[in-house]
């Protein structure tokens, strides 16, 4: 750390308010403070600098492990040491990192503290905590269960956890996973995380089973997922959807036993991805409203319920934009140009925004989902017309293809927000 | 090839001479913050960065109608009209498509 250049102030009393005031961009003492060191937040505190604000990143790993192609990890496809990335590119360009967690936040003062008491001033703050996996929502799925039915939907120890849960399953086994109600982290994930464990098993243990046990009867690029499914994994796939009793209600960790409403299923490795919210730090700041997730404005991302704050990425109610490392990325960058904007005070103005997700459903085989959004009703909307999914039609070229684009988008993708 | 037939029009390089007379440092058009999730200098996915206007104009409209076949950008092209692909297309033709390329 290093606070000479930083804004630190320990057990400031409230009569200091008048500290406080909102710096001016040009009197070069505004400053940012980004939390969250993932796709959106590293995204947009580099994006900031780049508008010559004063940025501090608070975020406490050293590293940040991608979850974008995570599941090629899981498919033994791919090591764990190529989803990581440090910061020292945006140290580079004058990012201030700390690697503390934050813990709370004064809204009224403009104050982030964090885990060591340290507190960060704040002209604006914009919040990008990811993900929080609720390990309330689920019986039977706590911390310590997610050690036996790994979730791996953060990826790190997790996603290794369950590769070496693969590695040791016999052939003839039996492989669940669990995928939860809508609004999730990653759409399409758990569909390509099914098709890339039943590659690996048809190559290597041919006779087990794979079984998804969904809360939902419908998922993102379902048609497309499906067809590759009846061409590649046929009988070693099963999709369960709600209607059919998919919904697991229950889990026991000992026998790892995934109930549902209609029986239950014991499996040799079970993958349980639960129900998520937006990361606890939201809550802490008076951000997130009662479903768990952020409501925004949908020009600026400044948060409906706590002036001064912003929130991006998978954390946010960004209407039809999924939770995508692209759409993060998108928002990231809006909501920069918004925040300088308006710390020069400027209106800011409407963005239209993009997405595309690509899954692989074998190696060679992609697929993707893209969208346009734009602010409408004070969410994002669909633009009409545009968007949609690859062809159900496609020849292998177009497939190879956009396994090759999705590959390429990972390169950019991280190469630009920590290259 | 064919995209360089459909940027014939002389009413859009007309307006791409206009926007080119404007001021350089003009704000980041709607929808330009996406475009480098994908388009880099390296790599399948070619940069934009630097590349002439008419040309990324002339692509977008192709990749809309359908002309030039795409994998995806042509269900994100639909989701721009011809001024805001202009304007997206003006922006990233002023950049530097080198080293600090992003630099708004």
């Amino acid at each position: 750390m290093r606070p000479g250049r930083r804004a630190v102030l320990q057990g400031l009393a409230a009569g200091g308010a008048a500290l406080w005031a909102p710096a001016v961009l040009g009197q070069g003492t505004a400053r940012v403070v980004v939390v969250g060191g993932g796709f959106g937040g590293a995204a947009c505190a580099r994006a900031l600098r780049r508008r010559d604000v004063a940025v501090t990143l608070v975020e406490p790993e050293e590293r940040f492990t991608a979850c974008p192609f995570s599941n090629e990890v899981i498919a033994g496809l791919r090591d764990l040491d190529s989803q990581r990335f440090g910061y020292d590119g945006l140290r580079r360009e004058g990012v201030e990192i700390v690697h503390r967690s934050a813990v709370a936040v004064d809204a009224r003062y403009r104050r982030v503290r964090l885990d060591d008491g340290t507190e960060l001033v704040y002209d604006r703050l914009v919040l990008a905590p990811g993900i929080e996996l609720r390990f309330d929502a689920l019986p039977g799925y706590d911390q310590a269960a997610a050690e036996a039915m790994p979730h791996a939907w953060k990826a790190g120890e997790q996603t290794l956890l369950l590769r070496r849960q693969l590695e040791a399953m016999p052939d003839g086994g039996v492989v669940a996973i669990a995928a939860p109600a809508n609004p999730f982290r990653c759409p399409p994930g758990p569909y390509e995380r099914a098709s890339l464990i039943a590659h690996y098993l048809k190559a290597q243990k041919p006779r087990s089973k794979l079984i998804v046990l969904d809360a939902k009867d419908a998922f993102s690029k379902q048609r497309l997922f499906q067809a590759a499914w009846g061409a590649l994994y046929p009988g070693l796939l099963e999709w369960v959807p709600l209607s059919s009793g998919g919904r697991v209600t229950e889990v026991d960790a000992a026998t790892r036993t995934l109930v549902t409403e209609f029986g239950s299923h014991r499996a040799d490795v079970a993958n349980v991805i639960p129900p998520q919210r937006a990361g606890a730090i939201a809550r802490a700041a008076g951000v997130a409203d009662q479903t768990g997730w952020c409501p925004i404005d949908p020009v600026t991302f400044e948060s409906r319920l706590q002036p001064g704050i912003h929130v991006i990425g998978d954390a946010a109610i960004a209407g039809a934009m999924p939770k995508s490392a692209f759409a993060a990325n998108g928002q990231a960058q809006v909501c920069a140009a918004a925040v300088a904007g308006l710390l020069r005070g400027e209106a800011p103005v409407e963005q239209k925004l993009v997405n595309t997700c690509y899954s692989l459903v074998a190696p060679g085989y992609g697929i993707s989902v893209a969208g346009v959004y734009r602010p409408a009703d004070g969410l994002l909307r669909e633009v009409e017309g545009a968007g949609g999914t690859s062809p159900l039609d496609a020849p292998p070229e177009v497939r190879e293809l956009e396994a090759r684009y999705a590959e390429a988008w990972f390169g950019t993708i991280t190469g630009s927000v920590f290259g | 090839m064919t995209a360089h037939r459909v940027l014939a029009g002389a009413a859009v390089l007309a307006t791409l001479a206009a926007l080119a007379a404007a001021a350089p440092a003009a704000a980041q058009p709607s929808g330009a913050a996406s475009c480098a999730g994908c388009h880099a200098a390296a790599g399948p996915v070619p940069g934009l960065e630097g590349r002439p206007a008419a040309e990324i104009a002339a692509s977008m409209a192709a990749f809309r109608s359908g002309e030039r076949p795409a994998t995806v950008m042509d269900r994100i092209a639909k989701g721009f009209s011809d001024d805001e692909t202009r304007a997206i297309a003006e922006w990233l033709a002023a950049r530097d498509g080198g080293e600090h390329a992003a630099r708004p």
